[in-house]
Protein backbone atom coordinates (compact mmCIF):
# COMPACT_ATOMS: atom_id res chain seq x y z
CA UNK A 1 0.00 0.00 0.00
CA UNK A 2 3.01 2.34 1.22
CA UNK A 3 4.27 1.34 -2.38
CA UNK A 4 1.68 3.70 -4.26
CA UNK A 5 1.20 5.96 -1.96
CA UNK A 6 5.11 7.52 -2.41
CA UNK A 7 5.46 5.95 -5.91
CA UNK A 8 3.96 8.93 -7.15
CA UNK A 9 5.82 11.40 -4.85
CA UNK A 10 8.74 13.28 -6.96
CA UNK A 11 12.36 11.82 -6.05
CA UNK A 12 13.35 15.25 -5.24
CA UNK A 13 10.42 15.35 -2.59
CA UNK A 14 11.22 11.82 -1.51
CA UNK A 15 14.41 13.47 -0.48
CA UNK A 16 13.20 15.73 1.56
CA UNK A 17 11.17 13.33 3.33
CA UNK A 18 13.28 10.48 3.65
CA UNK A 19 16.36 12.30 5.04
CA UNK A 20 14.53 15.13 6.95
CA UNK A 21 12.49 11.92 9.08
CA UNK A 22 16.52 11.07 9.67
CA UNK A 23 17.02 14.21 11.45
CA UNK A 24 13.49 14.48 13.00
CA UNK A 25 14.39 11.43 15.29
CA UNK A 26 18.15 12.21 15.32
CA UNK A 27 16.99 15.39 17.04
CA UNK A 28 14.80 13.40 19.66
CA UNK A 29 16.95 10.94 20.26
CA UNK A 30 19.42 13.96 21.29
CA UNK A 31 17.50 15.02 23.57
CA UNK A 32 17.00 11.10 25.22
CA UNK A 33 20.21 10.62 24.99
CA UNK A 34 20.98 11.21 28.73
CA UNK A 35 17.99 8.62 29.37
CA UNK A 36 19.06 6.06 26.42
CA UNK A 37 22.27 5.85 26.07
CA UNK A 38 23.66 6.06 22.82
CA UNK A 39 23.59 1.70 21.54
CA UNK A 40 19.61 2.45 22.19
CA UNK A 41 19.98 5.01 19.57
CA UNK A 42 21.22 2.84 16.89
CA UNK A 43 18.34 0.45 16.92
CA UNK A 44 16.05 3.60 16.07
CA UNK A 45 18.16 4.79 13.82
CA UNK A 46 17.90 1.39 12.03
CA UNK A 47 13.98 1.26 12.54
CA UNK A 48 13.72 4.76 10.90
CA UNK A 49 15.91 3.30 8.20
CA UNK A 50 13.63 0.50 7.68
CA UNK A 51 10.83 2.18 7.65
CA UNK A 52 12.11 4.90 4.98
CA UNK A 53 12.95 1.45 2.54
CA UNK A 54 9.55 0.44 2.79
CA UNK A 55 8.64 3.66 1.52
CA UNK A 56 10.97 5.27 -0.92
CA UNK A 57 13.11 4.05 -3.79
CA UNK A 58 16.74 2.71 -3.58
CA UNK A 59 18.82 5.85 -3.74
CA UNK A 60 16.63 7.69 -1.17
CA UNK A 61 17.21 4.79 1.35
CA UNK A 62 20.58 4.65 0.75
CA UNK A 63 21.20 8.37 1.17
CA UNK A 64 19.01 7.79 4.28
CA UNK A 65 21.50 5.16 5.56
CA UNK A 66 24.57 6.82 5.06
CA UNK A 67 23.34 10.07 6.80
CA UNK A 68 21.74 7.80 10.02
CA UNK A 69 25.30 6.01 9.82
CA UNK A 70 27.12 9.67 10.33
CA UNK A 71 25.05 11.66 12.45
CA UNK A 72 25.29 8.18 14.71
CA UNK A 73 29.05 8.41 14.49
CA UNK A 74 29.06 12.53 14.89
CA UNK A 75 26.45 13.33 17.77
CA UNK A 76 26.37 10.46 19.27
CA UNK A 77 28.93 7.57 19.76
CA UNK A 78 31.48 8.95 22.25
CA UNK A 79 33.64 10.73 21.77
CA UNK A 80 30.70 13.15 20.60
CA UNK A 81 31.11 15.91 17.75
CA UNK A 82 34.21 13.65 16.04
CA UNK A 83 33.95 11.37 13.26
CA UNK A 84 36.64 9.48 15.25
CA UNK A 85 35.42 6.81 17.57
CA UNK A 86 37.46 5.70 20.68
CA UNK A 87 37.36 1.98 21.01
CA UNK A 88 37.54 -0.94 19.33
CA UNK A 89 34.28 -1.95 20.16
CA UNK A 90 32.55 0.85 19.14
CA UNK A 91 34.04 1.06 15.71
CA UNK A 92 33.15 -2.13 15.18
CA UNK A 93 29.45 -1.91 16.29
CA UNK A 94 29.78 1.27 13.80
CA UNK A 95 30.51 -0.80 10.86
CA UNK A 96 27.66 -3.14 11.84
CA UNK A 97 25.27 -0.58 11.86
CA UNK A 98 26.10 0.68 8.25
CA UNK A 99 26.65 -2.85 6.42
CA UNK A 100 22.86 -4.21 8.62
CA UNK A 101 21.24 -0.47 7.90
CA UNK A 102 22.86 -1.37 4.06
CA UNK A 103 21.64 -4.85 3.78
CA UNK A 104 18.21 -3.82 4.84
CA UNK A 105 18.03 -1.38 2.39
CA UNK A 106 18.68 -3.65 -0.24
CA UNK A 107 16.39 -6.26 0.50
CA UNK A 108 13.45 -4.58 1.13
CA UNK A 109 14.13 -2.92 -2.44
CA UNK A 110 14.53 -6.43 -4.30
CA UNK A 111 10.99 -7.36 -2.56
CA UNK A 112 9.49 -4.53 -3.54
CA UNK A 113 10.49 -4.25 -7.47
CA UNK A 114 9.21 -8.93 -6.56
CA UNK A 115 6.26 -7.51 -5.82
CA UNK A 116 6.01 -4.74 -8.34
CA UNK A 117 7.15 -7.41 -10.72
CA UNK A 118 3.86 -9.96 -9.74
CA UNK A 119 1.73 -7.36 -9.66
CA UNK A 120 2.10 -6.34 -13.21
CA UNK A 121 2.09 -9.78 -14.10
CA UNK A 122 -1.22 -10.25 -13.02
CA UNK A 123 -2.38 -7.44 -14.52
CA UNK A 124 -1.05 -8.39 -17.99
CA UNK A 125 -2.88 -11.82 -17.19
CA UNK A 126 -5.87 -10.07 -16.59
CA UNK A 127 -5.50 -8.52 -19.65
CA UNK A 128 -5.01 -11.05 -21.54
CA UNK A 129 -7.88 -12.75 -20.68
CA UNK A 130 -9.95 -10.29 -21.00
CA UNK A 131 -8.78 -9.56 -24.06
CA UNK A 132 -9.24 -13.30 -25.41
CA UNK A 133 -12.21 -13.50 -24.01
CA UNK A 134 -13.55 -10.53 -25.70
CA UNK A 135 -11.63 -11.71 -29.16
CA UNK A 136 -13.95 -14.68 -29.16
CA UNK A 137 -17.09 -12.42 -28.46
CA UNK A 138 -16.11 -10.32 -31.40
CA UNK A 139 -15.48 -13.12 -34.10
CA UNK A 140 -18.89 -14.65 -32.93
CA UNK A 141 -20.56 -11.04 -33.19
CA UNK A 142 -18.68 -10.67 -36.73
CA UNK A 143 -18.60 -14.38 -38.34
CA UNK A 144 -22.23 -15.42 -37.13
CA UNK A 145 -24.05 -12.42 -39.71
CA UNK A 146 -21.15 -13.11 -42.47
CA UNK A 147 -22.17 -16.77 -41.80
CA UNK A 148 -25.83 -16.23 -42.26
CA UNK A 149 -25.07 -13.91 -45.38
CA UNK A 150 -22.83 -16.53 -47.18
CA UNK A 151 -25.26 -19.36 -46.61
CA UNK A 152 -27.99 -17.20 -47.80
CA UNK A 153 -26.52 -15.99 -50.70
CA UNK A 154 -25.11 -19.30 -51.50
CA UNK A 155 -28.48 -20.79 -51.25
CA UNK A 156 -29.99 -18.24 -53.55
CA UNK A 157 -27.48 -18.25 -56.04
CA UNK A 158 -27.34 -22.20 -56.50
CA UNK A 159 -30.78 -24.02 -55.87
CA UNK A 160 -33.05 -20.64 -57.17
CA UNK A 161 -35.46 -23.02 -59.22
CA UNK A 162 -36.13 -24.95 -56.25
CA UNK A 163 -36.81 -22.44 -53.75
CA UNK A 164 -40.60 -20.98 -53.52
CA UNK A 165 -40.71 -17.36 -53.41
CA UNK A 166 -41.52 -17.07 -49.47
CA UNK A 167 -37.92 -18.91 -48.63
CA UNK A 168 -36.35 -16.27 -51.25
CA UNK A 169 -38.24 -13.90 -49.61
CA UNK A 170 -37.19 -14.92 -45.48
CA UNK A 171 -33.34 -15.69 -47.03
CA UNK A 172 -33.21 -11.98 -48.30
CA UNK A 173 -34.39 -10.57 -44.83
CA UNK A 174 -31.96 -13.01 -42.94
CA UNK A 175 -29.20 -11.52 -45.02
CA UNK A 176 -30.90 -7.90 -44.35
CA UNK A 177 -30.75 -8.48 -40.64
CA UNK A 178 -27.05 -9.70 -40.97
CA UNK A 179 -26.03 -6.67 -42.44
CA UNK A 180 -27.21 -4.67 -39.94
CA UNK A 181 -25.96 -6.34 -37.39
CA UNK A 182 -22.48 -6.46 -38.95
CA UNK A 183 -23.08 -2.48 -39.39
CA UNK A 184 -23.18 -1.88 -35.95
CA UNK A 185 -20.59 -4.05 -34.71
CA UNK A 186 -18.43 -2.60 -37.13
CA UNK A 187 -19.82 1.09 -35.77
CA UNK A 188 -19.05 -0.11 -32.30
CA UNK A 189 -15.53 -1.26 -33.24
CA UNK A 190 -14.91 2.31 -34.87
CA UNK A 191 -16.00 4.20 -32.10
CA UNK A 192 -13.69 2.33 -29.71
CA UNK A 193 -10.66 2.97 -31.55
CA UNK A 194 -11.70 6.57 -31.90
CA UNK A 195 -11.77 6.54 -28.24
CA UNK A 196 -8.35 4.58 -27.64
CA UNK A 197 -6.52 6.65 -30.27
CA UNK A 198 -7.45 9.49 -27.71
CA UNK A 199 -8.48 12.14 -30.59
CA UNK A 200 -12.06 12.43 -29.78
CA UNK A 201 -12.88 15.80 -29.37
CA UNK A 202 -16.58 16.70 -28.52
CA UNK A 203 -18.45 18.94 -30.68
CA UNK A 204 -20.58 20.76 -29.28
CA UNK A 205 -24.10 22.31 -30.55
CA UNK A 206 -27.49 23.44 -29.45
CA UNK A 207 -29.35 20.54 -28.81
CA UNK A 208 -33.16 19.81 -28.33
CA UNK A 209 -32.87 17.17 -25.92
CA UNK A 210 -36.80 16.23 -26.48
CA UNK A 211 -35.97 15.23 -30.34
CA UNK A 212 -32.91 13.41 -29.25
CA UNK A 213 -34.69 11.25 -27.34
CA UNK A 214 -37.48 10.35 -29.35
CA UNK A 215 -34.90 9.77 -32.38
CA UNK A 216 -33.23 7.21 -30.81
CA UNK A 217 -36.27 5.59 -29.33
CA UNK A 218 -37.52 5.44 -33.16
CA UNK A 219 -33.92 3.80 -34.06
CA UNK A 220 -34.37 1.40 -31.06
CA UNK A 221 -37.71 0.27 -32.63
CA UNK A 222 -36.43 -0.95 -35.72
CA UNK A 223 -34.53 -3.45 -33.65
CA UNK A 224 -37.98 -4.74 -32.92
CA UNK A 225 -37.27 -5.08 -29.05
CA UNK A 226 -40.05 -5.91 -27.03
CA UNK A 227 -39.63 -3.75 -23.96
CA UNK A 228 -42.00 -0.77 -23.30
CA UNK A 229 -39.83 2.18 -23.44
CA UNK A 230 -41.52 5.55 -21.94
CA UNK A 231 -40.02 8.90 -22.53
CA UNK A 232 -40.50 11.49 -19.20
CA UNK A 233 -39.40 15.23 -20.30
CA UNK A 234 -41.09 17.89 -20.33
CA UNK A 235 -41.63 19.27 -23.74
CA UNK A 236 -40.40 22.51 -22.33
CA UNK A 237 -36.85 21.25 -21.50
CA UNK A 238 -34.24 23.58 -21.94
CA UNK A 239 -31.77 23.51 -25.16
CA UNK A 240 -28.19 22.02 -23.86
CA UNK A 241 -25.32 22.28 -26.05
CA UNK A 242 -23.74 18.96 -26.24
CA UNK A 243 -22.32 16.18 -28.79
CA UNK A 244 -25.47 14.94 -30.28
CA UNK A 245 -24.10 12.29 -32.22
CA UNK A 246 -21.72 10.94 -29.17
CA UNK A 247 -24.93 11.83 -26.77
CA UNK A 248 -26.96 9.59 -28.98
CA UNK A 249 -24.58 6.78 -29.07
CA UNK A 250 -24.40 6.80 -25.48
CA UNK A 251 -28.18 6.61 -25.10
CA UNK A 252 -28.91 3.61 -27.71
CA UNK A 253 -25.90 1.76 -26.43
CA UNK A 254 -27.60 1.74 -23.01
CA UNK A 255 -31.26 1.57 -24.41
CA UNK A 256 -30.10 -1.45 -26.70
CA UNK A 257 -28.06 -2.99 -23.75
CA UNK A 258 -31.69 -2.72 -21.44
CA UNK A 259 -33.43 -4.50 -24.55
CA UNK A 260 -30.73 -6.98 -25.01
CA UNK A 261 -30.78 -8.22 -21.31
CA UNK A 262 -33.97 -8.16 -19.72
CA UNK A 263 -37.00 -10.36 -19.70
CA UNK A 264 -39.58 -9.19 -22.77
CA UNK A 265 -41.94 -7.61 -20.05
CA UNK A 266 -39.37 -5.43 -18.69
CA UNK A 267 -40.28 -1.39 -18.77
CA UNK A 268 -37.73 0.58 -19.82
CA UNK A 269 -37.84 4.71 -19.02
CA UNK A 270 -36.03 7.87 -19.76
CA UNK A 271 -36.12 10.59 -17.81
CA UNK A 272 -34.33 13.80 -18.32
CA UNK A 273 -33.63 16.56 -15.67
CA UNK A 274 -31.83 19.35 -15.21
CA UNK A 275 -30.43 21.16 -13.08
CA UNK A 276 -29.05 24.85 -13.44
CA UNK A 277 -26.07 23.95 -16.04
CA UNK A 278 -26.06 20.23 -15.38
CA UNK A 279 -28.03 17.84 -18.12
CA UNK A 280 -28.90 14.90 -16.11
CA UNK A 281 -30.66 11.82 -18.21
CA UNK A 282 -31.65 8.62 -16.09
CA UNK A 283 -32.19 5.32 -17.92
CA UNK A 284 -34.07 2.19 -15.36
CA UNK A 285 -35.63 -0.59 -16.45
CA UNK A 286 -37.49 -3.05 -13.79
CA UNK A 287 -35.54 -6.09 -14.49
CA UNK A 288 -33.07 -8.05 -12.32
CA UNK A 289 -30.44 -5.12 -11.76
CA UNK A 290 -26.73 -6.23 -12.13
CA UNK A 291 -24.84 -8.70 -9.56
CA UNK A 292 -23.40 -5.91 -6.51
CA UNK A 293 -19.98 -7.57 -7.33
CA UNK A 294 -19.87 -7.21 -10.78
CA UNK A 295 -21.35 -3.53 -10.97
CA UNK A 296 -17.99 -1.27 -10.66
CA UNK A 297 -16.73 -3.04 -13.84
CA UNK A 298 -19.62 -3.25 -16.24
CA UNK A 299 -17.79 0.25 -17.83
CA UNK A 300 -14.69 -1.74 -18.19
CA UNK A 301 -13.56 -2.34 -21.38
CA UNK A 302 -14.40 -5.88 -22.64
CA UNK A 303 -15.69 -6.85 -19.71
CA UNK A 304 -19.23 -9.42 -19.68
CA UNK A 305 -20.80 -10.20 -16.82
CA UNK A 306 -20.51 -13.76 -15.89
CA UNK A 307 -23.72 -15.12 -16.27
CA UNK A 308 -24.41 -13.11 -19.98
CA UNK A 309 -26.16 -14.77 -22.60
CA UNK A 310 -23.75 -15.41 -25.85
CA UNK A 311 -23.56 -12.34 -28.21
CA UNK A 312 -22.11 -8.94 -27.67
CA UNK A 313 -18.39 -7.70 -27.39
CA UNK A 314 -18.38 -5.68 -24.00
CA UNK A 315 -17.61 -2.82 -25.80
CA UNK A 316 -21.27 -1.24 -25.72
CA UNK A 317 -20.84 0.47 -22.18
CA UNK A 318 -17.10 1.48 -22.11
CA UNK A 319 -18.05 3.47 -25.19
CA UNK A 320 -20.76 5.04 -23.28
CA UNK A 321 -18.49 6.14 -20.61
CA UNK A 322 -15.82 7.06 -23.03
CA UNK A 323 -17.88 9.16 -24.88
CA UNK A 324 -19.82 10.33 -21.03
CA UNK A 325 -16.42 11.31 -20.35
CA UNK A 326 -15.23 12.77 -23.41
CA UNK A 327 -17.79 15.54 -22.62
CA UNK A 328 -16.64 15.98 -19.51
CA UNK A 329 -19.43 13.97 -18.24
CA UNK A 330 -20.08 11.68 -15.32
CA UNK A 331 -22.22 7.98 -15.36
CA UNK A 332 -23.06 5.94 -12.25
CA UNK A 333 -25.13 3.15 -12.16
CA UNK A 334 -27.37 1.52 -9.65
CA UNK A 335 -29.47 -1.13 -8.68
CA UNK A 336 -32.80 -0.10 -7.72
CA UNK A 337 -34.23 -1.73 -4.44
CA UNK A 338 -37.34 -3.06 -6.20
CA UNK A 339 -34.97 -4.72 -8.79
CA UNK A 340 -33.80 -3.51 -11.92
CA UNK A 341 -30.94 -0.78 -13.19
CA UNK A 342 -30.24 2.82 -13.07
CA UNK A 343 -27.75 4.07 -15.34
CA UNK A 344 -27.72 8.20 -14.10
CA UNK A 345 -25.99 10.35 -16.86
CA UNK A 346 -24.69 14.17 -15.40
CA UNK A 347 -23.69 16.07 -17.93
CA UNK A 348 -21.79 19.80 -17.16
CA UNK A 349 -22.85 22.28 -20.19
CA UNK A 350 -24.11 25.51 -21.76
CA UNK A 351 -27.79 25.72 -21.34
CA UNK A 352 -30.40 27.67 -23.05
CA UNK A 353 -34.07 28.41 -22.13
CA UNK A 354 -34.74 30.27 -25.13
CA UNK A 355 -37.18 27.07 -25.55
CA UNK A 356 -39.39 28.39 -22.71
CA UNK A 357 -39.44 31.88 -23.62
CA UNK A 358 -42.67 33.28 -25.75
CA UNK A 359 -41.66 33.84 -29.24
CA UNK A 360 -42.90 35.88 -32.15
CA UNK B 1 -40.80 8.83 -72.12
CA UNK B 2 -37.18 9.30 -72.61
CA UNK B 3 -35.20 7.76 -69.51
CA UNK B 4 -33.56 10.12 -67.55
CA UNK B 5 -29.52 9.38 -67.73
CA UNK B 6 -27.66 8.88 -64.29
CA UNK B 7 -23.80 9.05 -64.38
CA UNK B 8 -22.42 7.22 -61.50
CA UNK B 9 -18.66 7.93 -60.54
CA UNK B 10 -17.60 5.33 -58.19
CA UNK B 11 -14.53 3.64 -57.80
CA UNK B 12 -15.89 0.36 -56.43
CA UNK B 13 -16.83 -2.19 -58.80
CA UNK B 14 -19.62 -4.03 -56.25
CA UNK B 15 -21.52 -0.64 -55.57
CA UNK B 16 -21.05 0.49 -59.15
CA UNK B 17 -22.92 -2.62 -60.01
CA UNK B 18 -25.46 -2.11 -57.66
CA UNK B 19 -26.74 1.48 -58.21
CA UNK B 20 -26.25 -0.14 -62.52
CA UNK B 21 -28.80 -2.62 -61.40
CA UNK B 22 -31.05 -0.94 -59.53
CA UNK B 23 -31.38 2.52 -61.33
CA UNK B 24 -31.99 0.39 -64.45
CA UNK B 25 -34.44 -1.49 -63.08
CA UNK B 26 -36.36 1.83 -61.78
CA UNK B 27 -35.95 2.96 -65.25
CA UNK B 28 -33.37 4.78 -65.57
CA UNK B 29 -30.29 5.12 -68.32
CA UNK B 30 -27.17 4.27 -66.24
CA UNK B 31 -23.29 5.37 -67.01
CA UNK B 32 -20.80 4.42 -65.24
CA UNK B 33 -17.42 6.37 -64.27
CA UNK B 34 -14.64 4.36 -62.28
CA UNK B 35 -12.44 7.73 -61.39
CA UNK B 36 -12.55 11.12 -61.35
CA UNK B 37 -11.36 12.36 -64.98
CA UNK B 38 -13.25 10.01 -66.53
CA UNK B 39 -16.62 10.81 -64.75
CA UNK B 40 -15.52 14.44 -65.62
CA UNK B 41 -14.72 13.55 -69.71
CA UNK B 42 -18.24 11.60 -69.71
CA UNK B 43 -20.40 14.34 -68.13
CA UNK B 44 -18.90 17.17 -70.18
CA UNK B 45 -19.64 15.07 -73.76
CA UNK B 46 -22.48 14.05 -73.22
CA UNK B 47 -23.78 15.84 -70.00
CA UNK B 48 -26.46 13.29 -68.24
CA UNK B 49 -29.58 14.74 -66.09
CA UNK B 50 -28.11 13.83 -62.58
CA UNK B 51 -24.71 12.59 -61.63
CA UNK B 52 -24.11 10.30 -58.58
CA UNK B 53 -20.83 11.47 -57.23
CA UNK B 54 -18.88 9.07 -54.35
CA UNK B 55 -16.66 11.67 -52.37
CA UNK B 56 -13.49 9.23 -52.08
CA UNK B 57 -11.86 8.60 -55.70
CA UNK B 58 -8.62 6.95 -56.08
CA UNK B 59 -7.09 10.10 -58.31
CA UNK B 60 -8.87 12.84 -57.55
CA UNK B 61 -10.73 14.63 -54.12
CA UNK B 62 -14.24 14.27 -54.76
CA UNK B 63 -14.78 17.79 -53.63
CA UNK B 64 -12.58 19.27 -56.42
CA UNK B 65 -14.55 17.03 -58.88
CA UNK B 66 -17.72 19.05 -57.53
CA UNK B 67 -16.22 22.28 -57.73
CA UNK B 68 -15.00 21.58 -61.18
CA UNK B 69 -18.57 20.04 -62.54
CA UNK B 70 -20.11 23.19 -61.01
CA UNK B 71 -18.13 25.54 -63.07
CA UNK B 72 -20.52 23.84 -66.09
CA UNK B 73 -23.32 21.51 -64.83
CA UNK B 74 -26.29 22.57 -63.50
CA UNK B 75 -28.16 19.83 -62.93
CA UNK B 76 -28.52 17.51 -60.02
CA UNK B 77 -25.54 16.01 -58.10
CA UNK B 78 -25.85 13.66 -55.32
CA UNK B 79 -23.40 12.76 -52.88
CA UNK B 80 -22.24 9.22 -51.94
CA UNK B 81 -20.20 9.46 -48.72
CA UNK B 82 -18.81 7.09 -45.85
CA UNK B 83 -20.64 7.15 -42.67
CA UNK B 84 -19.77 9.77 -40.20
CA UNK B 85 -18.27 12.61 -42.47
CA UNK B 86 -20.68 15.87 -41.30
CA UNK B 87 -17.88 18.00 -42.47
CA UNK B 88 -17.76 16.67 -45.60
CA UNK B 89 -21.06 16.17 -45.98
CA UNK B 90 -22.09 20.38 -45.24
CA UNK B 91 -18.73 21.25 -47.62
CA UNK B 92 -20.10 19.10 -50.54
CA UNK B 93 -23.98 20.85 -49.84
CA UNK B 94 -22.04 24.24 -49.86
CA UNK B 95 -20.48 23.68 -52.62
CA UNK B 96 -23.54 23.00 -54.61
CA UNK B 97 -24.26 19.06 -54.12
CA UNK B 98 -28.24 19.05 -54.14
CA UNK B 99 -28.16 15.80 -51.48
CA UNK B 100 -26.12 13.39 -49.95
CA UNK B 101 -26.52 9.79 -48.86
CA UNK B 102 -24.40 7.84 -46.70
CA UNK B 103 -23.14 4.79 -47.15
CA UNK B 104 -24.19 1.97 -46.57
CA UNK B 105 -27.76 3.65 -47.75
CA UNK B 106 -31.38 1.82 -48.18
CA UNK B 107 -32.12 1.85 -52.01
CA UNK B 108 -35.73 3.42 -51.49
CA UNK B 109 -33.63 6.40 -49.82
CA UNK B 110 -31.35 6.70 -52.65
CA UNK B 111 -34.58 6.66 -55.19
CA UNK B 112 -36.70 9.07 -53.38
CA UNK B 113 -33.53 11.40 -53.23
CA UNK B 114 -32.72 11.38 -56.92
CA UNK B 115 -36.48 11.74 -57.71
CA UNK B 116 -36.46 14.62 -55.38
CA UNK B 117 -33.70 16.03 -56.62
CA UNK B 118 -34.88 15.53 -60.65
CA UNK B 119 -38.35 17.39 -59.74
CA UNK B 120 -36.70 20.02 -58.00
CA UNK B 121 -34.53 20.58 -61.27
CA UNK B 122 -37.71 21.54 -62.70
CA UNK B 123 -39.71 23.46 -60.65
CA UNK B 124 -43.48 24.77 -60.67
CA UNK B 125 -42.87 28.01 -59.86
CA UNK B 126 -46.40 29.20 -61.54
CA UNK B 127 -48.21 27.01 -58.69
CA UNK B 128 -49.22 29.45 -55.76
CA UNK B 129 -50.14 26.77 -53.64
CA UNK B 130 -48.11 23.73 -52.96
CA UNK B 131 -50.18 20.78 -51.15
CA UNK B 132 -48.11 18.43 -49.23
CA UNK B 133 -50.63 15.60 -47.60
CA UNK B 134 -52.71 17.57 -45.54
CA UNK B 135 -50.49 20.28 -45.65
CA UNK B 136 -51.26 23.37 -47.83
CA UNK B 137 -49.17 25.96 -48.33
CA UNK B 138 -50.69 29.41 -50.34
CA UNK B 139 -47.98 31.36 -50.85
CA UNK B 140 -50.39 33.80 -52.11
CA UNK B 141 -51.94 34.56 -49.05
CA UNK B 142 -48.95 33.56 -47.14
CA UNK B 143 -51.16 31.37 -45.19
CA UNK B 144 -50.63 27.87 -44.80
CA UNK B 145 -53.87 25.40 -44.12
CA UNK B 146 -53.49 21.54 -41.95
CA UNK B 147 -56.45 19.54 -42.52
CA UNK B 148 -58.36 22.69 -44.24
CA UNK B 149 -57.97 24.93 -41.02
CA UNK B 150 -55.59 27.82 -41.37
CA UNK B 151 -52.69 27.36 -39.40
CA UNK B 152 -51.41 30.42 -36.99
CA UNK B 153 -48.12 31.21 -37.89
CA UNK B 154 -45.56 33.19 -36.38
CA UNK B 155 -43.73 35.72 -39.22
CA UNK B 156 -40.20 33.80 -38.21
CA UNK B 157 -41.68 30.27 -38.53
CA UNK B 158 -43.76 31.34 -41.95
CA UNK B 159 -40.36 31.98 -43.94
CA UNK B 160 -38.70 29.17 -42.12
CA UNK B 161 -41.66 26.90 -43.66
CA UNK B 162 -41.54 28.39 -46.41
CA UNK B 163 -38.06 27.54 -47.32
CA UNK B 164 -38.94 23.95 -46.55
CA UNK B 165 -41.82 23.77 -49.09
CA UNK B 166 -39.93 25.33 -51.60
CA UNK B 167 -37.08 22.81 -51.40
CA UNK B 168 -39.54 19.82 -50.38
CA UNK B 169 -37.63 17.24 -50.38
CA UNK B 170 -34.21 18.74 -50.57
CA UNK B 171 -31.64 18.59 -47.28
CA UNK B 172 -31.06 22.02 -45.96
CA UNK B 173 -28.41 23.10 -43.65
CA UNK B 174 -28.06 24.57 -40.79
CA UNK B 175 -25.97 27.22 -41.92
CA UNK B 176 -28.81 27.80 -45.05
CA UNK B 177 -31.51 27.70 -42.67
CA UNK B 178 -30.20 29.98 -40.39
CA UNK B 179 -28.94 32.91 -42.93
CA UNK B 180 -31.81 32.96 -44.72
CA UNK B 181 -34.54 33.22 -42.31
CA UNK B 182 -32.57 35.04 -39.24
CA UNK B 183 -29.43 36.73 -41.84
CA UNK B 184 -25.77 36.49 -42.08
CA UNK B 185 -24.91 37.25 -38.38
CA UNK B 186 -27.21 34.47 -37.33
CA UNK B 187 -25.32 31.37 -38.88
CA UNK B 188 -23.61 30.42 -35.28
CA UNK B 189 -27.23 30.52 -33.19
CA UNK B 190 -28.11 27.40 -33.69
CA UNK B 191 -30.02 27.37 -30.64
CA UNK B 192 -32.85 29.98 -32.59
CA UNK B 193 -33.48 26.91 -35.10
CA UNK B 194 -33.72 24.58 -32.07
CA UNK B 195 -36.59 26.39 -31.26
CA UNK B 196 -38.47 26.73 -34.57
CA UNK B 197 -37.92 24.05 -35.63
CA UNK B 198 -40.07 22.36 -32.63
CA UNK B 199 -42.49 25.52 -32.56
CA UNK B 200 -43.23 24.56 -36.29
CA UNK B 201 -43.25 20.56 -36.03
CA UNK B 202 -46.22 21.34 -32.87
CA UNK B 203 -48.14 23.31 -35.69
CA UNK B 204 -47.90 21.25 -38.42
CA UNK B 205 -46.76 17.49 -37.38
CA UNK B 206 -49.07 14.91 -36.69
CA UNK B 207 -46.79 13.94 -33.46
CA UNK B 208 -44.34 16.47 -32.69
CA UNK B 209 -42.04 13.49 -31.27
CA UNK B 210 -42.08 11.77 -34.08
CA UNK B 211 -41.64 14.44 -36.98
CA UNK B 212 -42.47 12.91 -40.87
CA UNK B 213 -42.33 16.75 -42.28
CA UNK B 214 -39.49 18.21 -41.23
CA UNK B 215 -36.55 15.64 -40.58
CA UNK B 216 -33.68 15.83 -38.69
CA UNK B 217 -30.16 15.14 -40.97
CA UNK B 218 -28.24 14.97 -37.85
CA UNK B 219 -25.17 16.77 -38.21
CA UNK B 220 -26.32 18.26 -41.40
CA UNK B 221 -29.82 20.23 -41.19
CA UNK B 222 -33.52 19.47 -41.60
CA UNK B 223 -35.38 17.91 -45.06
CA UNK B 224 -38.95 18.38 -45.29
CA UNK B 225 -40.73 15.37 -46.82
CA UNK B 226 -43.89 16.52 -47.77
CA UNK B 227 -44.49 13.87 -51.13
CA UNK B 228 -43.63 10.28 -51.86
Amino acid sequence: MADFLFSRVSASRQYVYSLSSVLVVSIICYWLSAYIGYKVVAFVLLLTVSLIAGLFDILQVLMSALLSALIWDFFFIPPKFNIHVDSAGDAILLLMYFLIVMINAVLTYKIKTIQKEARKKIERENIVKLYNTFLNSLSHELRTPIATIIAATDNLLTCNSNLTSLNRHELLVEISKASFRLNQQVENLLNISRLEAGFIQPKNDWVDINELVYDVVKRLEENKASQEVSININPNFPLFKVDKGMLQQVLYNLLNNATQYTPSETKISIIAANYADILEITIEDNGKGFPEEERAKVFDKFYRLKKSKSGGTGLGLSIVKGFVEAMKGTITLENISTGGARFIIRIFAEVSHLKTAKHE
Amino acid sequence: MNKAEILVIDDETPIQKLLDITLQTNGYAVRLAGNANEGLAMAASHPPELILLDLGLPDEDGHVVLQKLREWYTEPVIILSVQSSETDIIKALDNGANDYLTKPFRTGELLARMRSALRSAWPNESEPIAVFGDVEMDFAARTVRKSGETIKLTSTEYSLFSLFAKHEGKVLTHQYLLREVWGAGYINQSQYLRVFIAQLRKKIEDDPNRPAMIVTESGVGYRFIGKD
